[in-house]
């Protein structure tokens, strides 16, 4: 059993999204200190607004100004606070109904300790330094003694309303490949490439997972394959990709290893692109501190018979 | 409606890590268990339907590597819900009632551990103003608890007793990843302490449908499917009543749970307030056997969870030990989509 493998893997993306009309008029009154709900049919107030009637389904848009106070309806105490969430020191995640509103908004509310937060405790709004038009333009929400505000009609309109947001998102992983996956990878490092045969079709797959996708049996028996094979497709690429320092055209091949019944995919290099052909013998080339071949070059043998491949086409 | 049935059930023992495994790895051994109890290999199966999430790999379309599994070439027919395998069962079930298939291979399968599966949750949330905050599952979770309590359904101290219950249950259960006496722990987000949340960890499911005499032929006394129905609420937590599950009540009358007593429920309720808000949209007393395998807070694999509810209640039929179980699946925060099942034996109301 080789070691198990693993290594950091980072899933990160802007995700930009377009705002409808009541979304855009919610987020935009956060930027200008103003907290809009939207009015049902029956004539209940919803904040945060939503563009359709969770009861009826029917298109709402009829805007409300709410109060920046209100009434927690539920809390939980976070004694931890993680990565991303909107404050650095111990809080409180809260239900806020607020004034002039039916529901309740989701946030977090600063307080010094769970003793002195309660269901039914008075809030306010507690706006952050910088405003773009997001929901984190509500800092927290903070304890607070006043009175009630009340609601009123609005129309909704804002000077340079946004329109979009961006919602960054992060998460990290520890990826392991598992135990087929990890033998393919140490074999690598020994610049080597290993199959596994599955036991019942008697097949050689490579890279190997673990399965056959035939039998849908494990595969366990380890099968030394290549290092030369033969070219059975390949396409020419011509738009480079994002941070890739090859120049186009370049030649993606499916390369049937000798003595596997899979072709794997790679970069067909040391002859012009427009002279890679299907049956070409090639061979792979290792670059200096890689894992895995850079590219692979023709071996200079005569090219293979169809009938060799045709069955990995 | 055609008659059918869940004729075989397996799952991996549920391990806070398996590093060692891929998914499909994994997941083999259970599909190789319930196609060994019936008989079947993958080319008898009429039908092949999963559940998983590729954000718990951390990769796209990352179910169609378990694919591998199942002897996808030459091609079947298959199909993949990005939810608990319970609502794939639902789907087979589907396919299974318009002729198109008499037998079906459903499998679900999780892996949480190689990411932060309290940050990889928050991004089933609404992305314009929950998703922003990162309010995790347990946080989430805690909110409701609170509202529990504060309406006077249930204390920290009954809240605890589901804990014991559970993992004292479980220590009969061999693929249970918390069993026997688990400490209340400390909060992790107050009102909930460790020993309310679930355990973390790595797991894979599997089961076996099959219609009518089909189901009979592969299984001496097969889980007959009376009744299956889903429900889903608002996505905005301040519109619902945390404190009821109108959905998971309309499912379970629209699943002909009432027209009979059950005698076993298996609620998916990975957090023990989460029992509570179940019990009481159920009606359950105290004569129905409640989670006889620990439920979720034994093991909780995602996306396999909900599955496992069934497969266990379906795995107490097949031994006799009920006759009429109630089989529940949730999915998203503080139970916001249901799923509910009547599981029958053959002779339940003869």
């Amino acid at each position: 059993m080789p070691d198990i493998l693993s290594a950091p893997l980072v899933v990160e993306f802007p995700f930009t999204r377009s705002l409808g009309p009541v979304q855009s008029a919610f987020l935009t009154g956060l930027r200008e200190r103003t907290v809009l709900g939207v009015r049902t049919g029956d004539g209940k107030v919803l904040v945060p607004p939503v563009e359709y009637d969770p009861v009826t389904a029917e298109e709402i848009r009829d805007l409300v100004e709410v109060a920046a106070t209100g009434t927690v309806t539920t809390w939980a105490w976070n004694p931890q606070p993680r990565r991303d969430q909107p404050l650095d020191t111990p809080f409180a995640w809260v239900l806020v109904r607020l004034d002039g509103a039916d529901t309740a908004l989701l946030h977090v509310l600063d307080a010094p300790g769970p003793e002195a937060v309660r269901s039914g405790m008075r809030v306010r709004v507690r706006w952050a330094q910088d405003r773009t038009g997001a929901i984190t333009d509500i800092a927290c929400f903070e304890p607070y003694e006043g009175d009630p505000g009340g609601s009123a009609p609005h129309d909704g309109e804002f000077a340079d309303p946004v329109t979009g947001i961006v919602t960054p998102a992060r998460l990290d992983y520890t990826y392991s490949p598992g135990r087929a996956q990890s033998a393919y990878l140490e074999a690598l490092a020994g610049r080597r490439v290993v199959g596994e045969r599955c036991p019942s079709c008697r097949k050689v797959y490579v890279p190997p997972r673990g399965a056959c996708p035939t039998c849908g049996v494990a595969t366990d028996e380890q099968v030394e394959v290549g290092p030369r094979g033969t070219v059975t497709t390949f396409c020419v690429v011509n738009i480079k990709a994002k941070n890739l320092d090859i120049e186009v055209p370049y030649v993606y091949a499916h390369i049937a290893l000798d003595g596997a019944d899979l072709a794997l995919h790679a970069r067909i290099g040391g002859i012009p692109y427009d002279q890679v052909r299907m049956g070409l013998r090639v061979e792979p080339v290792w670059a200096d501190g890689s894992r895995h071949p850079d590219h692979y070059r023709p071996t200079g043998e005569p090219d293979a018979d169809y009938d060799a491949y045709k069955e990995l086409v | 409606m055609r008659d059918v049935a869940i004729v075989a059930f397996a799952q991996t023992d549920h391990l806070r890590r398996t590093d060692e495994l891929s998914e499909v790895e994994m997941l083999m051994p259970v599909l190789h268990q319930v196609l060994d109890a019936t008989g079947l290999r993958t080319s008898d199966i009429g039908f092949t339907c999963s559940g998983s999430s590729d954000y718990l790999a951390g990769r796209a379309f990352s179910f169609t590597m378990a694919l591998d599994g199942v002897g996808a070439h030459p091609p079947i027919s298959e199909s993949h819900v990005e939810m608990d395998g319970a609502w794939a069962l639902y789907e087979a079930w589907v396919k299974i009632q318009t002729g198109e298939a008499d037998t079906a291979l459903v499998y679900a399968y999780g892996k949480s551990s190689p990411g932060q599966v309290r940050d990889v949750l928050t991004r089933q949330l609404d992305p314009y103003y929950t998703a922003p905050l990162w309010p995790d599952s347990v946080a989430l979770a805690a909110l409701q608890a609170q509202a529990l309590i504060d309406a006077g359904d249930t204390d920290e101290a009954a809240l605890a007793a589901i804990a014991t219950r559970s993992r004292t249950d479980a220590s009969d259960n061999p693929h249970a990843q918390l069993s026997g006496a688990v400490p209340a722990g400390d909060y992790l987000v107050q009102p909930l302490r460790t020993g309310d949340c679930p355990p973390i960890g790595d797991g894979a499911a599997a089961v076996i449908l099959a219609a009518g005499d089909t189901a009979r032929a592969l299984c001496a006394r097969p889980a007959w499917i009376r009744g299956i129905d889903h429900r889903i609420e608002a996505h905005g937590l301040g519109v619902r009543e945390l404190t009821e599950s109108p959905s998971t009540r309309l499912a379970a009358e629209r699943a002909g749970v009432f027209d009979r007593p059950v005698d076993t429920a298996e609620l998916h309720a990975p957090f023990t307030s989460q029992e509570v808000v179940l019990r009481k949209a159920l009606g359950l007393g105290d004569e129905v056997t409640v989670n006889p395998s620990g439920g979720a807070l034994a093991a909780n694999p995602l996306m396999a969870a909900g599955l496992i509810r069934l497969g266990e209640a379906a795995a107490r039929i097949h031994r006799g030990e009920s006759d009429r179980a109630l089989a529940h699946a949730t999915s998203g925060p503080c139970l916001q989509q249901n799923l509910v099942a009547v599981l029958e034996g053959e002779s339940a109301h003869a």
